[in-house]
């Protein structure tokens, strides 16, 4: 199919974008490297005595925070910048195809990072006999996690041709997106706000939906969440570059 | 062809282009002239489908642009300005990229893209990343990248800026190649181009068009047209009174004189060419003609009265 063909070839090209470059290369290390920094040294994952992830898969969400917007930033800003946004639009490319081949793209590459944690639910089973449901489930919600921040960059860098300033819109956002649902922090609201608020702004944020696939509950609420985050911040990024207005 | 009617387009209050109509056919290499900011660029990004209009239609090949970009665009091969290309591709990588948004897939794609490459003499660069390349090369990646589909019309906004000479020239053959039955509009400030490669020419200014003629006819509407400058060995005589009498003649002006040795400057009345009678003027006075040139005209005059005066002249091509 033709509308296929055009997803694919520009989800191809974002994905060797990445290769071509050592962003794939400094992201994946510093992703692992972090991943197993956190897990191990700060979460005393030997020390705690369990044989699961959770001191794992807790720190994802404050790792994509950072490194995601990284990911996303160049998306549409350098496209931009080097004009070649231009290029892309008119060689009959819809909007639509070049915005899911992008992000397609970068979420198989969030995807092959997150692959590459292996060895830390490998040291688990060695250690004792985790849960592989449950683990699975944690994998499920982190990719799915990864993705939405994904969509949320992307709509950052579709706003501006500086990769700068699609970084901190994108790490704001994802900060807001993550506090309002963050336990200490709904806590501190419930103080002087009346629960049915607090309650209503945390079912926007990413954690209580991570944190209950997290415990292995696999809701298809929790799918249809993190896919309408994804498809309305496509929608954003798909109005925002429908709009051009010349330069 | 391309039939372009009452289009406008305003960024805010200001108006960038302003109720433009043309039509274009088969076969025609069109350049499209105008001071910097005259609304070139954003004219044929609106043909192109990349900026909508704010009113008006564009018609390539019977398809509406602004309600079927994509159909339209499968008709159009587009040079942005800058020639911009993702530069972290290998050359015959990113016009493979290209090549599959276009529809080729496998064996034809990589025939097509070796064929292309082969036809734009990129290659001996085809394993070189985009962003190694020296202008040229740029400019004709650029140009390949336009013909992989093989459309009917070529939008190119600035093709030759920015090149030397001899880069220039090559990308002018490979246009020149291209334009039998195809459309080719090309943008430019560049007068010298329009002569070499168009047929027909369109002068923007402020938003609006201008003028639309061809090279010929604009050369004569140059205030120097058929001018006559003549060096003539006259013993004895006064050659300027004499071909003063020249009923086409308006004005004789003496440039030179040394001795019998004059260079003079005949102005047409009407811009009549006064060749032939200034000849048998010289010839009955036994007089010797050294040299006759005959102004052929300047795009430049023509150009610059076109884009500072305010009132449209219109002639059919």
């Amino acid at each position: 199919m033709r509308v296929c063909n055009q997803v694919r070839a520009v989800a191809k090209r974002e994905w060797s974008a990445y290769f071509n470059s050592p962003v794939a290369y400094i992201f994946i290390i510093i992703f692992l490297a972090l991943a197993g920094f956190f897990t191990f040294s700060v979460s005393n994952f030997y020390e705690a005595g369990q044989a699961d992830l959770s001191r794992f898969f807790f720190w994802h969400p404050w790792l994509y925070l950072i490194l995601v917007p990284a990911v996303a930033m160049r998306l549409w800003a350098e496209e931009r910048r080097l004009g070649t946004m231009e290029l892309l639009f008119t060689s009959a490319v819809t909007p639509g195809q070049a915005i899911l081949g992008k992000w397609l793209a970068a979420w198989a590459f969030l995807a092959l990072a997150l692959a590459l944690t292996f060895p830390i639910p490998l040291t688990a089973a060695w250690l004792g006999q985790p849960d592989w449901g449950v683990i699975a489930a944690g994998y499920v919600a982190s990719l799915l996690l990864a993705g939405a921040y994904l969509a949320v960059g992307m709509f950052t860098s579709a706003l501006t041709r500086n990769q700068v300033i699609s970084f901190i819109l994108a790490v704001v956002l994802g900060l807001f997106l993550i506090l309002a649902g963050f336990q200490p922090v709904t806590e501190l609201l419930s103080q002087w706000a009346p629960g049915w608020l607090v309650d209503g702004v945390a079912a926007f944020s990413f954690m209580p939906h991570y944190e209950a696939m997290q415990r292995g509950v696999l809701d298809l609420r929790d799918f249809v969440y993190f896919g309408s985050v994804v498809g309305f911040m496509l929608f954003l990024t798909h109005l925002v570059l429908g709009n051009r207005s010349g330069r | 062809m391309i039939k372009v009617e009452h289009l406008v387009k305003k960024f805010g209050l200001r108006t960038a282009v302003d109720d433009v109509s043309f039509g274009v056919e088969k076969g025609t290499v069109l350049g499209f002239l105008g001071p910097n900011g005259a609304g070139k660029t954003t004219t044929i990004r609106m043909i192109a489908g990349y900026l909508p209009p704010t009113s008006g239609t564009v018609m390539v090949n019977g398809v509406d642009v602004v309600a079927n970009p994509v159909a339209a665009q499968r008709q159009i091969g587009y040079m942005p300005e800058n020639t911009p290309l993702y530069d972290d591709m290998t050359v015959s990588g990113f016009l493979r990229f290209i090549a599959e948004l276009r529809g080729l897939r496998g064996k034809a794609r990589d025939q097509r893209v070796a064929d292309i490459m082969e036809r734009c003499m990129l290659t001996s660069v085809r394993h070189q990343p985009v962003d190694t390349l020296s202008k040229g090369y740029r400019r004709r990646t650029g140009l390949a990248q336009t013909l992989l589909h093989d459309p009917a019309v070529l939008l190119l906004d600035e093709p030759t800026e920015g090149l030397d000479p001899n880069q220039k020239q090559v990308v002018r053959e490979m246009i020149e190649q291209m334009a039998k039955d195809k459309i080719i509009m090309l943008s430019t400030h560049v007068l010298e181009e329009v002569e070499a490669l168009c047929t027909r020419i369109m002068i923007i200014s402020e938003g609006r068009l201008k003028l639309d003629s061809t090279p010929e006819d604009l050369k004569k509407r140059s205030a120097s047209y058929n001018t006559l400058t003549l060096d003539v060995v006259a013993p004895g005589a006064d050659p300027a009174t004499v071909l003063a009498q020249i009923p086409d003649v308006a004005q004789v002006d003496v440039v030179q004189r040394a001795g019998d040795k004059h260079v003079l400057r005949l102005i047409p009345r009407d811009k009549q060419s006064l060749a032939v009678s200034a000849i048998e003027v010289a010839t009955q006075h036994k007089w010797l003609v050294t040299e006759l040139r005959a102004d052929p005209g300047r795009l430049d005059d023509v150009f610059r009265d076109v884009t500072t005066t305010a009132d449209v002249i219109r002639q059919s091509a």
